[in-house]
């Protein structure tokens, strides 16, 4: 873990948050903190380069970061008993819908736009 | 019979500072990973779903509250901000995926992620779940990080959505191949691309056991799809509040 790599990292959170804060934005600080450093990248792929072991680091033991959380449902497992059905019913049906529709969706557009030249695409966004 | 007091003294001290939640939570995740590799990476056996049971055991058996817990494992939690912003180093590494295809992409992510949301809000909705359980599942689809932080903006329960993310991903890590199959889809990178948008890091994780394109897609569907979720649930949110009188 390389100390710079996590300071950079709290700055583009920082920046993230002020940038949230500042707009009055309802999108969460650090996904802005995110695209802010996903911009830095493609302007410097040294600086991407440089982050990359501490980056990967962090994102290799992520799901430890939810166990904190996720124990905080025993403090709403009350309110939560009486939903239970209608939490997995939506949790079932809204995962298979979302892949399918997901899927076909992409499977149309990839075959309707492959025929396209690269340039033609930009047209078409117009 | 000193020694024992003593003992008790002791546990009523470490009881009371952050260290024990901290130490807790690291030991029941390597725990939770060593069943995980066990089992042979089952999706069912889901280490944060292990390491969150073995925890919840130990608070209930030593009868401390999760007040006390959290003010050791918070320095865990933290970690999720920057976790967050380092997610910006895939969605570098898949740029070239996504710019060789970025329209039919773009659809596909709109379409996937829309479906997620609005299904998850509204079957909750009509079979009556409360209003804070309907606004955590909103953005269930999107990577944990994300998806906590945006639930917590709307007032719903962070700790919850942690939950419902989680089981979406190994619902559709396990349920993918089926869907999928039923439709005829065989394209790696579309299928790919459907689960990391649906079902995130898990799903992403499933995706790279099949094949390593079809892992990149889906990398690279679950970066967007948090992206396209905490910029889509703002909006849509709002209209439900006011649509259902909130």
């Amino acid at each position: 873990m390389n100390l710079t790599s996590l300071a950079i990292l709290l700055v583009f959170q920082c920046l993230g948050e002020g940038t949230a804060q500042l707009l009055g934005l309802p999108i969460p600080g650090p996904v802005i903190g995110m695209l802010l450093l996903l911009i830095a990248f493609l302007s410097s792929s040294r600086l991407a380069q440089m982050m990359e072991p501490t980056s990967w680091g962090i994102l290799q033991h992520l799901s430890l970061l939810f166990v904190p959380a996720g124990v905080g449902v025993i403090a709403a497992a009350g309110q939560l008993k009486g939903d239970l059905p209608a939490i997995a019913v939506a949790l079932v049906v809204s995962t298979v819908l979302a892949i399918g529709v997901g899927a076909l969706v992409t499977n149309a557009a990839m075959k309707r736009f492959s025929a396209a030249r690269q340039p033609d695409h930009d047209e078409e966004s117009h | 019979m000193h020694g024992l007091a003593r003992l008790t003294d002791v546990w009523v001290y470490l009881a009371a500072s952050p260290l024990l939640g901290l130490t807790t939570t690291l030991v029941a995740y390597l725990v939770a990973l060593w069943i995980y590799r066990r089992l042979g990476y089952h999706p069912l056996a889901n280490p944060v779903l292990i390491a969150i049971v073995i925890v919840v055991s130990i608070l209930g058996i030593t009868h401390t509250p999760y007040k006390t817990y959290f003010e050791g494992a918070q320095f865990v939690h933290f970690m999720l901000g920057p976790a967050t912003v380092a997610l910006a180093m895939p969605l570098y590494k898949q740029w070239h995926n996504f710019r060789r295809a970025a329209l039919p992409l773009m659809l596909g992510l709109a379409a996937g992620s829309v479906t997620a949301v609005v299904s998850a809000v509204g079957i909750a909705y009509a079979m009556g779940a409360s209003r804070d359980i309907v606004i955590s599942m909103a953005p269930k689809s999107a990577t944990t990080p994300i998806a906590m932080a945006i639930s917590e903006r709307f007032g719903g329960l962070p700790s919850l959505t942690a939950v419902l993310v989680i089981c979406t991903g190994i619902l559709g890590a396990v349920l993918a191949r089926y869907v999928l199959n039923f439709l005829r889809i065989d394209s790696h990178p579309v299928r790919g691309f459907a689960l990391g948008v649906a079902s995130h890091g898990i799903g992403t994780a499933r995706a790279l056991q099949v094949s390593a394109e079809m892992g990149a897609f889906a990398g690279l569907g679950m970066g967007l799809n948090g992206v396209f979720t905490a910029v889509l649930v703002p909006v849509l949110m709002p209209l439900f509040l006011r649509w259902t009188g909130n």
